[in-house]
């Protein structure tokens, strides 16, 4: 018999592997999962390693929490993929500024409305798993991040208390009525994020790419969300952009940019 | 306007394919590994625009000189206290690849922290003060390297301008760890001498160190090799999980080595049960026909329906791991409480988990310190080798045959809380001690099939609490002894009461309470008896384990009664107490119950008659080969 040749696996067909194997151990340990969909690239892209992992179908739900103040690329990107896909989609609005901290500047208290929301959807599914899109490269909290993190029960995470995770060994019993957020994608940079969206030919919404000279890296609610200076209105002109940029991806989020810990302390609480 | 793209630039972006290592920094707290890799950032001009800056403003604020650190300490209780709390990850590019750097705390409390950084290392730094020299966590460090299986070590000697950048300084400094390393096993890549504050030795030589002809930090860590070959071990599989969402039944797992194609004859242990690969499935495409190497998560399917489950470990026929009972680890212990022999933990190995016993703790060190103390249990932060016995059989490889499937973690109440390498594998080892041999009956079955008129089974009746298990139990044992047989009942409560005392209703008690059953219930049917299960067994996979421990003797039957009816009936009394909030891990109530999707027969007591019930349960019984007097009868009266 003639030896085979293994095909060698490239850096996305690593991380590829990685992530289905962290949403298959979620999938097998935990009781009730839901994975977030914020309808951005990075989720996009978890849904169709769920979809890779699992054969084709999600067998948990999409949890949107909806702060209302999406664009509206994003909510007609949502239903259409949402059915297309076979998603179990479940949207959970977010309550009023008024309920939220009043000490917090305005567009972390802003985006906080979304911690809540999250808060009152955990409460209300039950659910003692979710599974989040985000990325260590992101943001230097994000990057302190385990693959399965366990929360408190009041949603919250205690940086200076994390379980030791070595060798793909993930801790997975949350404590009664606490959570476990499962980061399947925390190992990806921006970068891979649209190599493989480019690879595996993912729809995208079109705000990532630029119109008259401008475009959104990172999309969020309509108010707090600015777009970039950007020539890029491919894929391929995105990653190019993105070699050569050194602007932080989270630029135009305004809340990062309030306070030296605003983002710190939004995390602590529980946001994403 | 429209860039040019070139097949060059299009290879560049870091999602491409550039090599990458993962390097982890470690060392003594206070010795530099913040501001090393700040300063490795900068070099390498990987900082984002504005961060330098950000910084200034940072440590200004403050009223404090420029720290490189606070680059990597963003939270703001690392600031505040100026330590590195937890491990994080950042990336800069060398000429030849990407670098993944994992900054690893120094503080002996956040040791876990460190391991968690070191154990995806392809490589790692370790960093020494040159003022200090090798302190106790920098030997914890070194040692804790090998235990992880990280072999490339590059040594930076930090803060050479507080010695005057001098040479002999270094020498001994030098000297000193890589006799420490190489004893244990690891060859220094390099020893650099470095100032990473002021970045001499960092990306340049200097000529405050001209008198060193080694390489750069820059250039060691670009001559580290990224990939371990595990492609060419022998084929491990870890099953995942099983899933059925349409009409294949597709087991799922990570190839931790080796490699597997279509049609290859496989081994799925610990049972050792043989198969072959029908197909490798996929998505968007499948079936994919290629073969498929280390590192790939897929799905196959196999050309026989066999029971087999997560934590089975498959292999290729003549090459499968071996096993056991039985597990000598070399372990590091990471939980306050020390480990001691005669402990229960819960042993993670690959996708398997196993409730286990530590019999024996043997060499207990403390890797920080030059005298290894020997002590009768493991400390915090302490390492030793310990011997495990496992609760069910497990497939295991030694760490040296194959790194993936020869470490495991120890679990306790819910959380790691040590982890190593598997030293030895005590081969088909299934009990221990060793020197207990089972003793066959003086009975062969026929003799007894011919006097009860049946043979032996395990009838196992699941449900709800008072859905009427017990009830037609009962009534079965007493038909089934008045023709003649040898029934007996053998309920959940009466075996808690003696037998499963000592367990408790958390989900891995439960599961060992069933398996106990199981193993009683499997024990009579061998020798003939017709054992009779009434037992909740709320759990698909604890009825699983029941099934595969009995095999072909097992009879499921589903006792379906609705919860209301069941609640309504109430028995035992305890769904009163569950509404009351007193009975917490009541099934029922508080906990899922889940139904059986496969089970042999079905019966639900609130539209049939405990009469009818148990003579469905007796048609089942003569259907599937286990009862045969009424044959006899027949043959009589010709």
């Amino acid at each position: 018999m003639a030896p085979s040749i293994q095909p060698s696996m490239d850096h996305l067909d690593e991380l590829e592997a990685q992530s289905i194997y962290i949403l298959r151990e979620g999938f097998a340990r935990l009781k009730k999962l839901a994975l977030l969909w914020s309808l951005g690239k990075d989720s996009n892209v978890m849904i169709w390693l769920a979809r890779k992992a699992f054969f084709g179908k999600v067998p948990f739900p999409a949890l949107h929490v909806d702060t209302g103040k999406k664009f509206h690329e994003m909510y007609a990107f949502r239903d259409h993929y949402a059915k297309e896909w076979g998603l179990d989609l479940r949207v959970d609005f977010c309550p009023p500024i008024e309920d939220i901290d009043p000490t917090l500047p305005p567009a972390a208290r802003s985006a906080a409305r979304k911690t809540e929301g999250l808060k009152r959807a955990l409460a209300k599914y039950g659910f003692d798993g979710l599974i989040a899109g985000i990325r260590r490269d992101e943001e230097a909290t994000r990057a302190k991040e385990r693959v399965f993190s366990p929360r408190g029960l009041e949603g919250n995470w205690d940086v200076r208390d994390q379980p030791p995770e070595f060798w793909d060994h993930f801790n997975a019993s949350p404590p009664q009525g606490a959570h476990l957020r499962i980061h399947p994608i925390l190992h990806w940079t921006e970068a891979d994020i649209w190599a493989y969206t480019q690879r595996e030919n993912i729809p995208i919404i079109p705000l990532y790419l630029s119109k008259n000279g401008k475009r959104y890296r990172s999309l969020g609610d309509q108010d707090i969300t600015h777009p970039v200076d950007s020539v890029a209105s491919n894929i391929e002109e995105i990653l190019i952009e993105l070699n050569a940029t050194k602007v932080p991806e989270r630029a135009g989020r305004a809340l990062d940019h309030e306070t030296e810990d605003a983002f710190e302390r939004l995390r602590v609480a529980g946001y994403l | 306007m429209n860039i040019a793209v070139s097949k060059v630039a299009l290879t560049m972006p870091n999602g491409t394919t550039r090599a990458q290592v993962r390097i982890v920094i470690v060392g003594h707290v206070d010795h530099g590994k913040s501001t090393l890799v700040g300063r490795l950032l900068h070099e390498t001009g990987s900082l984002p625009d504005g961060k330098l800056e950000m910084l200034k403003a940072v440590s200004a604020r403050r009223g404090m000189p420029f720290e490189w650190s606070f680059l990597l300490d963003a939270l703001q209780t690392e600031r505040d206290q100026g330590i590195t709390i937890d491990t994080t990850q950042i990336r800069f590019r060398t000429k030849s690849r990407d670098v993944v750097l994992i900054d690893a705390p120094g503080h002996a409390e956040f040791l876990r922290n460190m391991i968690t950084g070191a154990s995806q290392a392809d490589g790692a730094v370790l960093i020494i003060d040159a003022l200090e020299g090798v302190r106790d966590q920098t030997r914890r460090h070194g040692y804790l390297l090998h235990l992880l299986g990280v072999k490339q070590v590059a040594i930076v000697v930090n803060k050479m301008d507080r010695v005057d950048f001098s040479a002999s300084r270094f020498k001994e400094i030098s000297n000193e760890i890589t006799s420490h390393l190489t004893g244990l096993g690891v060859t220094p890549t390099a020893v650099i001498p470095i100032s990473a504050r002021d970045g001499d030795g960092v990306a340049e030589r200097t000529p405050n160190i001209k008198w060193y002809d080694g390489p750069t930090v820059v250039e060691a860590l670009d001559a580290l090799t990224p990939a371990r070959p595990l492609d060419e071990l022998a084929l491990r599989l870890p099953v995942q999980a099983i899933y059925k969402f349409d009409d294949r039944r597709i087991v799922a797992g990570r190839i931790e080595s080796g490699n597997l194609a279509p049609g290859d004859e496989i081994v799925i242990m610990p049972a050792g049960k043989i198969a072959k690969v029908k197909s490798i499935e996929g998505w968007p495409t499948t079936p994919v026909t290629t073969p498929q190497g280390a590192g790939r998560s897929i799905g196959i399917t196999l050309d026989r329906e066999l029971f087999l489950e997560r934590g089975d470990i498959i292999g290729h026929v003549n090459a499968a791991p071996r096993d056991t009972r039985r597990l000598r680890a070399r372990i590091f212990w990471l939980h306050d409480a020390p480990l001691k022999a005669g402990t229960s933990i819960l042993v993670r190995l690959g996708t398997m988990e196993s409730r286990a016993t530590v019999v024996a703790i043997d060499k207990a060190v403390d890797p920080g310190e030059l005298e290894s103390v020997t002590a009768s249990s493991i400390a915090r932060n302490h390492v030793g080798e310990i011997d495990i016995s496992l609760a069910k059989p497990v497939a295991a490889d030694a760490y040296t045959e194959n790194p993936r499937t020869g470490r495991l973690v120890i679990e306790v109440n819910g959380r790691i809380a040590g982890g190593g390498l598997v030293l030895s594998v005590d081969a088909g080892q299934r009990a221990i001690p060793v020197d207990i041999v089972p003793v066959e009956s003086a009975l062969r079955p026929d003799e007894r099939s011919a006097r009860y008129g049946h043979g032996g089974a395990v009838v196992w009746l699941t449900g709800l609490p008072g859905s009427g298990k017990s009830t037609i139990a009962r009534a079965l044992e007493r038909r089934l002894f008045t023709r003649g047989g040898s029934p007996i009942l053998l309920d959940g409560d009466t075996l808690r009461a003696g037998l499963n005392s000592d367990l408790g209703f958390s989900p891995q008690d439960r599961t060992e309470n069933i398996r106990r059953l199981a193993e009683t219930a499997t024990h009579l049917a061998r020798n003939g008896h017709i054992a009779i299960v009434a037992a909740v067994s709320p759990s698909t996979d604890d009825r699983a384990q029941a099934r595969r421990i009995a095999s072909e003797l097992f009879r499921e039957i589903y006792v379906s009664t609705p919860a209301e009816v069941c609640e309504s009936r109430d028995p035992k009394g305890h769904y009163a107490k569950a509404r009351a909030g007193n009975l917490p891990s009541f099934t029922g109530i508080a906990r899922d119950y889940q139904p059986p999707a496969n089970a042999e027969l079905t019966l639900d007591t609130s539209n049939k008659s405990i009469a009818d019930a148990t003579e469905a349960v007796e048609d089942l019984l003569a259907g599937t080969g286990v009862l045969f007097g009424e044959l006899n009868d027949l043959a009589a009266n010709i």
